[in-house]
């Protein structure tokens, strides 16, 4: 009796709605001696439609398993609206678009989006997520017959299926042609317009900027920068400032206000920098230096910046053209 | 954070967990009917067997005496043939599956794996029914005459066969990921069922193999379902047999299912 009675006084503890849809707190991951995850803090609220951008082996695919609990952190935790994850998976509160695979070939559409809703405490009506995927059309089409698109957007429909209050898709358009591209996108845009969560990985730079309200950069197990994608543009280390120098010395120029990295490619030097007009000022006033240019950063710098290999070290030496 | 999104994040974590975790009779339902759709397990489970009724039973005229009971001798043993193909093929369709990716889907779903391996192993058992059904009414056309006791009994008893396969399926299903698993086993459930006496009476076999013959997974089940049948004396070996296969195959599956699913 006394067991039972604390039992209910910690659920009510644990009752109040939880603030994020999704809570990483301290979370790493190793698979033997790669680090996968190496210490990730990240809270995603209701609404949000985050996405995780990085390059292949960043850590996008073992964070999102264990938020799916697929996975289970080898130290940290991982909650989805307060709960562990294979909790939320059994309410129907989080549910996934996954890369490849996870059909079956000798069923049909329909069927395979009926099987599926059998298994939800509450689902939606078979024909409504048909109609919202937008392949209501082919329904009785075996799934090993339609195209990876259509296939794609079945995988849309099944998530569909438990009104998640998450979606979470793993490089959803990776292999499909532009217009499935965006048709897939319009789709889920839609649906994101009815106030759903979503958080997707992608290393589609296009993508994350286009259509996420926010993009979480990931590096080698690690977030590198979390913002909107005008904040991480701006987060890129500054501009490039550019000139023909004969005869530069990369110790020197290194010793300029706010200089990040220079690079020599023959008389040309590239400076990258936080304080660019410092660097042409003391450029044109104190060297022989000339065809200056400034060149502000895109996002797809910001990206290399963030995620290459020398971004571990942000003030790197001269590399000899 | 709005007061209508306090109120839906209440909505949202007081949501249910299906019951009986996630199990249910469509989803029993529709996994049969893709059973029977997959045209090569039909003919594997269903066809195959019948086939090989009406091949083997020309073995009276090797076996002199009682050619009527050796005919339903031959009809019982390739009954428990044919429910250890079909509980096979039910139950390695999970390397299909995994294969395919499809339990990493499901295990995207409130689905818990034991109910997934209860549908698994249901389905197995109800295409092994079906199997020794249809020896069954190959046995009745061809003029097999037992009583209905024994029909009905040595009917019961070569399903049992099925309990022993269905966990052979599955353990082979989690032991390799393959989409063609049953053509890698076929044959090694043809030797199990040739060497442990099923389509051949053992006496009729040379003596080596009537020496290995006890030793084969389907031998015991095969020995309990003739007795009806056959009788004279029942040997305890059989039972020991049965349950001792049944224990290894399901400890394998046990295992690797456990390996498969355990959320690392």
């Amino acid at each position: 009796m006394w067991v039972y009675v604390c039992g209910r006084t910690m659920n009510q503890a644990i009752a109040p709605p939880a603030l994020d849809v999704v809570r990483l707190e301290g979370v790493h991951r190793s698979f033997g001696a790669v680090r996968a995850v190496d210490g990730i803090d990240l809270r995603v609220e209701l609404g949000e439609i985050a996405a995780l951008l990085g390059p292949n082996g960043a850590g996008k695919t073992t964070t999102i398993d264990m938020i799916l609990g697929l996975g289970k952190p080898d130290r940290g935790t991982v909650r989805v609206l307060g709960m562990k994850p294979d909790a939320a998976v059994g309410r129907g509160l989080v549910s996934a678009v996954m890369q490849t695979g996870g059909l079956l070939k000798d069923l049909t559409v329909g069927e395979t989006v009926r099987l599926t809703a059998t298994l939800f405490a509450d689902s939606r009506p078979a024909g409504e997520v048909l109609e919202r995927a937008g392949i209501a059309n082919i329904a009785d089409r075996l799934v090993g017959k339609c195209s990876g698109g259509q296939q794609q957007r079945l995988r849309f429909a099944l998530a569909l299926l438990p009104d998640p209050a998450l979606m979470v898709l793993d490089e959803p358009t990776a292999g499909m042609d532009v217009e499935g591209r965006r048709d897939f996108w319009t789709a889920i845009r839609r649906d994101a317009d009815l106030g759903r969560t979503i958080l997707f990985a992608t290393h589609y730079l296009e993508e994350a900027d286009a259509y996420a309200d926010r993009i979480i950069l990931l590096r080698q197990g690690r977030i590198v920068a979390d913002g909107t994608a005008a904040e991480i543009r701006n987060m890129s280390t500054g501009r490039s400032v550019r000139a023909t120098l004969p005869g530069a010395e990369p110790a020197t120029l290194r010793g300029l206000p706010g200089v990040l990295s220079v690079e020599l490619r023959g008389d040309r030097v590239i400076i990258q920098t936080t304080d660019s007009d410092s660097v042409a000022r003391n450029l044109l006033t104190n060297t022989p230096a000339r065809d200056l240019e400034i060149v502000a950063h895109n996002l797809e710098d910001a990206f290399l910046a963030l995620t290459g290999d020398g971004a571990a070290t942000p003030v790197e030496g001269a590399k000899e053209a | 954070m709005s007061i209508s999104d306090a109120e839906r994040l209440k909505a949202l974590v007081s949501r249910r967990v299906p019951p009986l975790g996630g199990f249910n009779l469509t989803f029993l339902y529709l996994e049969m009917r893709r059973l029977v759709r997959n045209r090569r397990t039909v003919i594997l489970t269903l066809v195959m067997p019948i086939a090989l009724f009406f091949l083997f039973r020309s073995s009276r005229r090797l076996g002199g005496a009682n050619t009527a009971e050796l005919t339903a001798s031959t009809m019982i043993g390739i009954g428990v043939y044919g429910a250890m193909l079909a509980a096979t093929a039910g139950g390695a369709l999970v390397s299909v599956e995994r294969a395919l990716g499809w339990s990493r889907q499901l295990r995207l779903t409130p689905l818990r794996p034991v109910a997934y391996i209860a549908i698994k192993l249901l389905n197995a058992m109800l295409l092994g029914l079906v199997s020794v059904a249809l020896v069954y009414a190959a046995g009745v056309i061809d003029g097999v005459h037992m009583s209905t006791q024994t029909w009905v009994l040595t009917g019961v008893l070569a399903w049992a066969a099925a309990l022993v396969f269905a966990s052979f399926g599955l353990f082979i299903g989690y032991l390799m990921p393959s989409e063609n698993v049953m053509q890698v086993i076929g044959p090694v459930l043809a030797v199990f069922a040739l060497v442990g006496g099923l389509f051949i009476p053992i006496r009729l076999l040379p003596t080596t193999i009537q020496d290995v013959a006890p030793y084969m997974p389907p031998y015991g089940v095969a020995q309990i379902a003739r007795f009806p049948l056959v009788g004279g004396s029942f040997d305890v070996t059989w039972i020991l047999s049965l349950v001792l296969w049944t224990a290894a195959f399901s400890a394998g599956a046990m295992y690797l299912f456990r390996r498969d699913t355990r959320r690392t």
